[in-house]
């Protein structure tokens, strides 16, 4: 499973990065990131989740495979 | 003062500076969700205010029938293209798109979370020079004689302004926010004491130049050129108007809320590790900004007849309390979990100061419970609520019962 931020979404909200900072970053202006390409193992996909139900902007997206 | 006729029906002719609003809106603002959920007034040359969380995040979203040129409502509606459009009184927040994103994106950097968080020993030295005057007292007021210190004193020296002038500001804050209820020719004159003040810093900054926002803005360079004064002038205006009421609130709130609330106080003290959770909630429950757009042009908005120039009050507060967008909405629930609130706003005037706003409204409720541990409301003491769009307790008297 893939963890992606919408940028287009994304208002710096700070959600993610604050709950997940092993997932998530930001970067100069603020914005969420995802560390690296966003692979999610078994134990990180529960704490994306978690991010994603707390983005007001609802600009988390978690692909399942 | 001005003496208005008390509102009888919110749902036709709604005020939030009615003293019922002041007092506690949330009931006010439930019974409009369940019976229109968009409500008119007359007052101000009238407006609507819509009460759910998906009409909030609408309109918040919808820069092409909203504009931001006037976020505070007041008796005083602008002409469309008065200067100093397109930025507006303060941009970024009083500007639309396209100007808006130019004037963000010079914000941003400075109020982004690597920055900000290098804030936070300063801030904690800053709350503990405060407590430091009321310890060992067993009567405080958690409101006048800690909450209204410690924004000023961050943002003040941010802008790099001299510390001692912080009284000025609560007042320049004051006029913004809180008179909006005077006739526009008895306003407006108040406002010249504010723009002397901020000129003299500007020469002052242009004079000697020095490592903080204030000369940050005068040096900023965009399409090769400096930004005009009244765009600086206009966001240092902004920069203290947002920064300094509205986290002086949130955290008055959320002291005023552990003094009645004495489990949730305890658990706090008990299992710091819930601090973010609970500063999430304290935002969510007792969000203090609600915001105002104007409608561009006349068109329907979920069924309701909008005209030009219509004041749309815009309550983030509000939606933070829709039973559709959250569990068990109306209560406090200090470790919820999925807590998707809308205090800082949403779409692309996300408060841009949202980063320190949390920083401050935690590092200050730390402090403050590690200083007092147990504390309840002193009997008799009166909590008075600010009125207008920033809502948060002003006195918060406290009877001190271990520290
Ligand atoms: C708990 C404290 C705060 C709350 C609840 C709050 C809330 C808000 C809200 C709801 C908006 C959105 C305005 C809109 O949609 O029109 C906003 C915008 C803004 N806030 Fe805050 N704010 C807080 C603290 C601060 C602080 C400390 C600063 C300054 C450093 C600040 C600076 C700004 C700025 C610059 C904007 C305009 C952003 C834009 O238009 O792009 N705020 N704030």
């Amino acid at each position: 499973m893939k963890v992606s931020i919408d940028p287009a979404l994304c208002q710096g909200q700070g959600r993610c990065f604050s709950i997940a900072p092993a997932i998530f970053d930001f970067d100069d202006l603020g914005n969420g990131v995802v560390i690296g390409d966003g692979t999610l193992n078994a134990e990180s996909v529960a704490l994306a989740r978690l991010a994603q139900s707390n983005c007001p902007e609802h600009a988390i997206f978690i692909e399942e495979s | 003062m001005t003496t208005k006729p008390p509102v009888e029906d919110f749902a036709t002719d709604w005020d939030h500076t009615d003293p019922q609003w002041v007092n506690n809106p949330y009931p006010i603002w439930e019974e409009l969700r369940e019976r229109c959920p968009i409500a008119h007034t007359h007052r101000y040359g009238g407006g609507w205010f819509p009460t759910t969380h998906e009409m909030v995040s609408a309109v918040a979203n919808d820069t092409v029938h909203f504009t931001s040129r006037q976020v505070v409502v007041t008796n005083n509606k602008f002409p469309e293209f008065a200067p100093p459009a397109p930025m507006g009184g303060a941009p970024p927040i009083t500007s639309d798109p396209p100007f808006h994103q130019i004037a963000r994106r010079i914000m941003l950097p400075a109020l982004a979370p690597g920055p900000v968080n290098a804030l936070e020993p300063q801030i904690r030295e800053l709350c503990v020079q405060h407590l430091d005057e009321i310890a060992g007292r067993e009567f405080v007021d958690a409101g006048s004689e800690y909450a209204q210190f410690i924004s000023p004193g961050v943002i003040s020296r941010m802008l790099g302004f001299p510390p001692e002038d912080e009284d000025r500001f609560r007042d320049f804050v004051h006029l913004v926010l809180d008179l909006v209820d005077l006739p526009a020719e008895e306003r407006a004159p108040l406002f010249a004491p504010m723009a002397d003040y901020f000129s003299r810093q500007i020469d002052d900054h242009l004079a000697n130049p020095r490592d903080d926002f204030t000369s940050y803005l005068l040096g900023v360079e965009v399409g090769g050129s400096k930004l005009a004064p009244e765009h600086v002038r206009g966001t240092m205006v902004l920069m203290l108007v947002a920064g300094i009421d509205t986290t002086w609130s949130a955290i008055g709130a959320a002291i005023w809320h552990l003094a009645t609330h004495p489990k949730d106080l305890e658990r706090l003290v008990n299992e710091p590790a819930i601090m973010p959770l609970a500063v999430e909630e304290f935002l969510r429950f007792y969000a203090p900004v609600t915001m105002a757009r104007m409608v561009k042009e006349d068109f329907e908005f979920f069924g309701c007849p909008m005209k030009k120039d219509d004041w749309l009050l815009l309550g983030f507060p509000a939606a933070n309390r829709d039973p559709v967008a959250f569990d068990d909405a109306d209560r406090f629930i200090i470790d919820r979990a999925v807590n998707r609130h809308a205090a800082f706003g949403l779409g692309i005037h996300r408060c841009a100061g949202s980063n320190l706003a949390r920083l401050e409204l935690r590092v200050a409720v730390e402090e403050f419970i590690k200083r007092f541990t147990k504390f309840e409301l002193a009997a008799g003491g009166d909590v008075t609520w600010a009125q207008g769009q920033v809502r948060g307790p002003r006195q918060i008297p406290l009877h001190v019962l271990a520290s």
